[in-house]
């Protein structure tokens, strides 16, 4: 009887004292307040390092890293390669564009200006990628 | 002799002295000193970095280098600017966001092992002195050209003067001291350099190689593994140097650390614009260099051996002035980064206070001023190229695989340094000693990094795969710190 008791007393009479209140339901606020909610809990989920936080940020890292390695490979081989293209190609090594040996145009300036370009397309697709991250964890998953 | 140089090496040092004084009013508290209170913004920072970076190897020793051997040589200041690319594309934000403020601290932020800061701390020492001594040589060598003083003199005055600056001003006065003289290196490689330019095709073109001069002209196809091995170095050895990770704390946050970064990408570019102008020009108007085995100063005789007149000496003096800066910036930046390390993990008791910053100051000024006035027969590149190919077989291995892998563990990481690290470490005593070598391992030697990075890699993931259960319990928490984009603010 101890045991039965509480357990009729929290359903039955809860539904008696508490009537509904009457709210205006708008349907856009809703939707917001629902995100916010998933938000939050994305956002508590990464703090804990819950399965799906630490999924989170597996994903970002790979995300991340593999955009670091993909420029990585574009100037390993754009750059890099040039080495092995001389030995393998001696007349390239020889053209003259603009009566300066190729080598000493590419290596002594055309590879400044590659590397920079490298270098902002990485900040730009980072920074997005971040931005994409930090949207996904504090509004609507999508 | 140049009568205008040696007032212009004054004035810059004087001008040095001054603008680190007014810093020093400016620096109050410890994190001043250390950090300068994180409140650079991202142009004063990378204008700083960039003038830190540029050092005696890049402002003399490239010409030298390009001068003697060709266009094998154009790889090193490609490999010094390519090194912030790696930098940026696998460290720069997820470092900043770690706090660490030395490679011993990011060892102990992302494994938690005192054993292994200790490993670390060693390694910053080791590269910082073995960087330290080409800039006092440079000093030396540069006063020697140009006014006739002796070798010691110019080694004991930028000791003296950088030394004297890092205890009393730290790290606020010295952002200020290096992003002037970023502008003023910049300035007095390239005005002088459009003149000579200038006079060449005034000249009518004079051929800069002939057709025996093919060897120069173009590249040594049969020397690959030495080329791979310099790019691997250069590469990936920026990220290790203790000097340049140092001023990644100094920014805001992981954000602004990654914009700073290619800022320093484009002014560092820039500046080597013109390096390989005075060694290509210096066939044509300073041929007696490559004879006499005197390449390293090409940049200072250059501007009046093909110019002559007030002009070639007004720029030579220019020259003279802006090498005499990249020494002091140099040095203080390496300097700071040094006695940082010193203050906090030898001689200090718990965190450094600006007392025992400044005494770690003196001590870190000293050990290389002894070597440098020891030693004085070594190339200045070869010996910062060898400083890279040790920074890039221990600290990159480290950096890059402490931030992108969680599987590796603080046994892991020792065994890697130690392996890639000492290898390295080993090539470079060989070298200094001068000690023979047999053929086949000549190269393996002299450019170490195509071998001892592979190395320090595998043995790295080897022995954290091996240790597995010694991986650190909250790198979740920590990889998370490194890579949630900053606007979380989690």
């Amino acid at each position: 009887m101890a045991t039965t008791e509480p357990g009729r007393r929290t359903t039955e009479p809860g539904r008696r004292t508490r009537p509904p209140e009457r709210v205006r339901v708008v349907l856009g606020d809703v939707a917001r307040q629902q995100a916010a909610r998933r938000g939050g809990q994305m956002r508590a989920e990464l703090e804990e390092q819950s399965g799906v936080g630490e999924a989170l940020v597996r994903g970002l890292m790979r995300a991340q890293l593999g955009l670091a390695l993909r420029l990585a490979l574009v100037v390993a081989v754009g750059l890099g390669g040039l080495p092995l293209l001389f030995a393998v190609a001696p007349t390239v090594a020889g053209l003259r564009p603009f009566g300066i040996a190729l080598p000493w145009v590419l290596l002594g300036v055309a590879a400044y200006p590659f590397l920079f370009a490298v270098g902002a397309t990485y900040v730009w697709l980072s920074e997005r990628t971040e931005r994409e991250f930090a949207e996904l964890v504090d509004r609507k998953r999508t | 002799m140049n009568h205008y140089a040696l007032p212009a090496v004054v004035l810059v040092t004087l001008a040095t002295v001054a603008i680190g004084a007014y810093g020093l009013r400016l620096a109050r508290t410890t994190s001043d000193f250390l950090v300068a209170s994180r409140a650079v913004s991202p142009r004063w920072n990378a204008a700083a970095i960039s003038g830190e970076y540029l050092s005696a190897a890049s402002f003399l020793g490239v010409a030298g280098l390009v001068l003697l051997n060709g266009v094998d040589m154009l790889w090193y200041p490609v490999g010094f600017a390519a090194g912030y690319l790696a930098l940026l594309l696998f460290v720069a934000a997820p470092l900043r966001r770690s706090g660490a403020f030395t490679l011993p601290d990011f060892c102990e932020v992302r494994l938690g092992s005192l054993r292994l800061r200790k490993l670390a701390t060693a390694f910053v020492l080791f590269i910082g002195w073995l960087y330290l001594v080409p800039q006092l040589q440079g000093a030396g060598l540069t006063l020697q050209t140009i006014a006739g003083a002796p070798y010691w003199l110019g080694v004991v005055i930028v000791a003296g003067v950088v030394t004297a600056h890092v205890a009393l001003g730290g790290m606020r006065a010295i952002t200020f001291v290096q992003a002037f003289q970023y502008w003023l290196k910049l300035t007095a490689l390239a005005l002088p350099a459009m003149f000579l330019f200038a006079e060449w095709r005034g000249d009518g073109q004079p051929l800069v190689a002939g057709p025996a001069d093919l060897d120069w002209l173009l590249p040594d196809g049969g020397a690959l593994f030495g080329t791979y091995s310099l790019i691997l170095a250069t590469f990936l050895g920026t990220m290790g140097l203790p000097h340049v990770l140092v001023r990644f704390y100094t920014n805001s946050d992981g954000r602004a650390a990654r914009r700073t970064t290619l800022v320093v990408l484009g002014l560092v570019g820039l500046f080597y614009l013109f390096p390989a102008m005075y060694g290509a020009l210096g066939r044509v108007y300073a041929p007696e260099l490559v004879v006499s085995g005197r390449t390293d100063s090409v940049v200072l005789m250059l501007p009046a051996a093909a110019l002559g007149g007030l002009a070639g000496k007004l720029l030579g003096a220019l020259v003279a002035a802006g090498a005499f800066a990249a020494f002091l910036s140099t040095s203080s930046g390496l300097l700071t980064s040094v006695a940082g390390v010193l203050s906090t993990d030898v001689l200090g008791r718990g965190r450094g206070s600006v007392r025992d910053f400044r005494v770690a100051a003196l001590v870190a000024g000293f050990v290389p001023l002894v070597l440098a006035l020891r030693i004085s027969g070594l190339n200045v590149s070869t010996v910062v190229g060898l400083a890279f190919a040790v920074a890039a077989s221990s600290f990159c291995p480290l950096l890059v695989l402490g931030i992108w892998w969680r599987g590796l563990t603080a046994p892991g990481a020792a065994a890697g340094i130690v392996a890639g690290g000492g290898a390295a470490v080993a090539s470079v005593f060989w070298t200094v000693a001068g000690a023979p070598a047999p053929d086949w391992a000549e190269t393996l030697v002299a450019q170490p990094a195509a071998w001892t990075v592979p190395l320090a890699f595998t043995v790295m993931i080897g022995v954290s795969v091996l240790t597995r259960h010694r991986v650190p319990a909250g790198v979740g928490s920590i990889m998370l710190r490194l890579h949630a984009p900053d606007s979380l603010r989690l």
